[in-house]
């Protein structure tokens, strides 16, 4: 069975280009890149083109790219660099539907003492700039808000955020694993001290990320050990994922194009077929601020696990944010923070792209997903087919 | 992914009996479309009061949707009195077991069918003063000392996988926690290792001489372990208990309690003459 993967948001395939260039750094060029050798030291030389890659992606100065294991470690080293750069201040400022990375790390850091403000969202998950303006205050350490929400696409407005908090001395983070390659970014341009990157976000492996530190901004390493990455974060190099990383940037570059228009295209075909074939079908979110390559849409009065295993039968691949899947007993935070009700929140599936899709692929989800829905309202207590509005409100 | 069995699956993509009875003679529905799943029951009896029909309609998670469709198979053809016996385990192991977080399928399946039943006999569909313990979920007292029971549950995760209580907010788990200390205190009594005659013995001997004597000493009286005979304790009195006129009241409700309390519940006291 072919497997259709509209689930790039979990995780993308390795692009061949990215294998290709790490296979190399696994069999012969094993060396340490911190040896004096020359067999060691060649690797160090494909580091730094990797950093130079990567740097050019989001318009940065190689020596502010960190590489790190993954996106979590970036944001656990953001935020706690932060907080030791100004021991004075125990405020930290972020959103209700930051991903497990940052949230999790809140509330582990709000058990130790500090505060930690959770801005809301609307029901189409935008936050408010108002409200977010008035939540910096004096003792604000951090703001830490993602620049695209991994479950709906709805990105934020990072860039004006940044703005404020740097006219107040606030030190700003972005998670921005979503959002990377998906979408330009010129680090230059904004006044974000800090980003957030995984590498198998992008077509590169896991086990890879990045730590963006702007230059001059108070730094103290969440990884201490070793001299590599400057000092900055203790290790030896994972340099096989760094090489593929530097590649996986590398094309990110090149197919930011495709990837603005042939990927939204096959999204927006996918949402517009499934709105007018399916009732009781919404989006979740706003579709003005989105990733080219999201959609998140739910389906009134059937629960997501069930769709995505009968779906799985086909080969389909997508994620839900109802209670089943999460492995907690209520549905995703972020459509709860949203408001999205009940009856249509345990039914919500994620589809997320990424330029490998083809459009045969998203005829053949339009073609199996209506009577996938269909056979399980039509086994649902809460469905009334006949008049197509649910029996309880 | 969940691990779910062979069964399991095949029970979720291939359901059987789904829809409603037509004029049924018991209906139940159980959960909310708020606790992300729920299901409707519906059956019909034979001449014989056996089930002959009846069909689900569930909204929920694959393992939800197969154990319905489980419990329907296995209640088909039974009395209501063998159809009230069948516990959550035993649709579980039907279905040749299911992951611990969706244990609280199998105990709704469990819930629609008894009130389904309580429903064709004409008893009240919910008891009126059923505390609800779990805000978030909507989950009674009852149905979490049900679930502590049947399937020996000892810690609040493993109660919120059999009925979702505690899912939520987390603000009931002290609650949670209250409800499984006395249900197993209720439920073991007989908790203590088994003893032997000799260990038997040898704590009686103790209690007497730590909780029982000292007491009696004070009136002047005594006791005297004679022998002990399976869980008879034969004892002689002394002192001026031998000659109390209450003395059998003492036996009894103070030295026979003290021992039960102590050494093993089916102890029982007789006074011998020496």
């Amino acid at each position: 069975m072919k497997t259709i993967y509209l689930d790039n948001n979990a995780t993308t395939q390795v692009a061949e280009e990215v294998l290709d260039a790490m296979l190399p750094y696994f069999r012969d060029l094993y060396g340490n890149p911190s040896s004096m050798h020359t067999f060691g030291g060649q690797v160090g030389r494909k580091i730094r083109e990797a950093r130079e890659q990567a740097a050019a992606l989001i318009g940065a100065g190689p020596e502010e790219i960190i590489f790190t294991s993954c996106g979590t470690e970036s944001d656990n080293a953001a935020i706690r660099s932060a907080l030791a750069a100004h021991p004075d201040k125990r405020h930290v400022l972020t959103s209700r539907v930051e991903h497990p990375a940052v949230k999790s790390l809140c509330n582990h850091l709000s058990r130790q003492g500090y505060r930690i403000t959770e801005l809301p969202v609307d029901k189409d998950g935008i936050l408010d700039m108002t409200q977010y303006e008035r939540a910096l205050t004096p003792d604000t350490a951090v703001v830490s808000l993602m620049w695209a929400n991994n479950e709906t696409g709805v990105l934020f407005p990072v860039e004006k955020a940044a703005e404020l908090a740097k006219e107040r001395g606030i030190l700003f983070h972005t998670d921005a694993v979503q959002a990377v390659g998906k979408i330009p970014i010129n680090m230059k341009a904004t006044s974000i001290d800090m980003l957030s990157i995984s590498g198998h976000k992008l077509h590169a492996p896991k086990g890879i990320g990045i730590f963006y530190v702007r230059k001059g901004t108070r730094f103290s390493p969440f990884l201490i050990g070793g001299h590599q990455e400057n000092g900055r974060r203790g290790g030896t190099e994972n340099t096989p994922g760094i090489i593929g990383l530097g590649k996986a940037c590398e094309l990110a570059a090149r197919n930011m194009d495709t990837e603005n228009r042939m990927v939204p295209r096959l999204r927006d075909k996918l949402e517009a077929e499934i709105l007018t074939r399916i009732p009781n079908s919404r989006v979740n979110g706003t579709r003005l601020y989105r990733l080219p390559n999201t959609t998140n849409i739910s389906f009134g009065f059937i629960e997501g696990e069930a769709i995505l295993l009968l779906m799985d039968d086909y080969g389909i691949c997508a994620s839900s944010g109802s209670a089943c899947t999460s492995g907690s007993l209520q549905p995703s935070h972020v459509l709860r923070a949203m408001g999205v009700p009940f009856t249509m929140a345990h039914g919500s599936i994620r589809f997320s792209f990424s330029i490998y899709n083809t459009e045969d692929e998203v005829d053949f989800v339009i073609e199996k997903l209506p009577p996938i829905i269909e056979r399980l309202r039509s086994m649902s207590p809460y469905w009334n087919a006949g008049d197509q509005v649910c029996s309880v409100q | 992914m969940w691990e779910y069995t062979e069964k399991v699956k095949e029970h979720f993509l291939n359901p059987r009996n789904v829809g409603e009875v037509e004029n049924p003679d018991g209906v139940a529905e159980v959960g909310s479309i708020a606790c992300g799943d729920a299901l409707k029951l519906s059956f019909k009896l034979d001449e014989n009061k056996r089930i002959k029909d009846i069909k689900f309609k569930t909204f929920g998670c694959a393992s939800a949707i197969a154990t319905s469709s489980a419990l329907t198979e296995m209640v088909k053809g039974m009395t209501l009195e063998e159809a009230m016996k069948v516990t959550n385990q035993d649709i579980a192991a039907y279905l040749g077991g299911l992951p611990q977080e969706k244990m609280h399928c199998s105990v709704m399946g469990k819930q629609a069918m008894e009130k389904a039943i309580e429903h064709y006999r004409g008893g009240p569909p919910t008891e009126p003063a059923a505390q609800i313990i779990c805000e978030c979920f909507g989950v009674t007292e009852r149905e979490i000392e049900q679930a502590v029971k049947e399937n020996n549950l000892s810690t609040v995760e493993e109660v919120t996988n059999y009925t979702k209580a505690g899912g939520g907010c987390g603000g009931c788990h002290d609650a949670i926690r209250q409800i499984i200390e006395r249900v197993r205190a209720e439920t073991a009594p007989a908790a203590r290792p088994k003893l032997s005659n000799i260990q038997k013995i040898k704590m009686i001997e103790e209690i007497i001489d730590l909780e029982i004597r000292p007491s009696l000493k004070k009136d002047g009286g005594d006791i005297e372990l004679v022998d002990v005979i399976g869980n008879r304790v034969l004892v002689a009195t002394r002192g001026t208990c031998a000659t109390c006129k209450a003395a059998d009241i003492t036996l009894k409700h103070f030295v026979e309690l003290k021992l039960r309390d102590f050494v093993s519940p089916e102890l029982v006291i007789e006074e011998v003459t020496p």
